[in-house]
């Protein structure tokens, strides 16, 4: 649900919308191509378990977070979840946090959506024992 | 703006480098005037917002003190104080995302010079207008121009939809 809500290149926070005709239309009859396009939860399975390779490296995390920025999309509790985890795995906290600020940044005008991601992360928030940058004082100047 | 901010770091490095970098800030701090900011080949930190993870650490010589700070960084972070990991924050990375997204006042800069400029240039069409031009010529004085409107108006011209057709001939005033 969450995914349809955050593609940030539509208009509306709140609209259900998708804008893949091929995938929620089976009735439409014209394609616009005919690869197959991957679902949100595939998408979210392929991210979560990349991050969840128990011996990735420093490369592989920067590699992997500044890639999933670049998309138009803030990422799914779980992909952070997952994320964090590998910060842990690399002993990595200012990675972390970086991480934290930068799906806030991505949010943009979108203002619900970070407290959400936070709600959603607490736990593992609380369990590794990461600061938001808010408890920092890091998210003022 | 590109200009003013070369010609400010040209200043810089031309005469206040040797006071404002000394060895020790170049080497604590691994990303600026050290030989590798100018060597593309080598990875280098930059301050990106659509790149959160940079390629190396802000800080790579780190002192004892930061290397103490990094093992304990091995163990649980919930040990860790809010100074801690604020400073862990900082060895990797220079500006956080609302540094990064803070603009500058420079924009009063260049419009304050902006204006100073348009004002001294009109200052010298003021002094240009007063001491270099001579007189306007005659035709355009009041009295001439009264006499050549009213021999305008006699000669009907325009009368259609320019300058007599605006006259009312009638009741000898403008319409």
């Amino acid at each position: 649900m969450f995914r349809a809500v955050v593609r940030l290149s539509t208009s509306g926070v709140r609209s259900l919308a998708r804008i893949r005709p091929c995938y929620s239309a089976p009735l439409a009859s014209r394609c616009c191509s005919h690869a197959k396009v991957e679902t949100d939860e595939e998408f979210d399975a392929r991210w979560v378990t990349y991050f969840s390779k128990p011996d990735i490296d420093a490369w592989e995390l920067k590699e992997g977070m500044n890639t999933l920025i670049g998309y138009d999309l803030v990422p799914e509790p779980k992909i952070l979840d997952s994320a964090l985890r590998a910060c842990r795995r690399l002993n990595d906290l200012a990675s972390a946090i970086r991480i934290l600020e930068a799906v806030k940044d991505k949010s943009g005008p979108h203002k619900d959506i970070y407290p959400y991601l936070i709600q959603e992360l607490q736990p593992t928030l609380i369990e590794l024992g990461i600061s938001t940058p808010e408890d920092l004082g890091m998210d003022k100047l | 703006m590109l200009t003013s901010r070369a010609l400010v770091r040209g200043l810089k490095s031309g005469f206040w480098r040797p006071l404002s970098s000394t060895s020790s800030v170049q080497a604590a701090h691994g990303k600026d005037m050290s030989p590798d900011v100018l060597d593309p080949s080598v990875p280098q930190y930059n301050n990106r917002l659509d790149t959160p993870l940079s390629d190396v650490p802000f800080v790579r010589n780190l002192n004892s003190e930061q290397r103490q700070l990094k093992e304990k960084e091995k163990g649980p972070w919930t040990k860790l104080t809010k100074e801690e990991k604020i400073a862990l924050y900082r060895l990797t990375h220079e500006l956080t995302y609302p540094e990064m997204r803070r603009g500058s006042s420079e924009w009063k800069t260049v419009l304050g010079g902006v204006f100073i400029f348009l004002g001294f240039s009109g200052m010298l069409v003021w002094w240009q207008r007063i001491y270099v031009f001579g007189e306007v010529p005659h035709t355009l004085s009041d009295e001439w121009v009264e006499k050549q409107t009213q021999r305008m108006i006699d000669m009907r011209i325009n009368p259609v939809g320019g300058f007599a057709y605006h006259w009312d001939y009638v009741k000898k005033q403008w319409k």
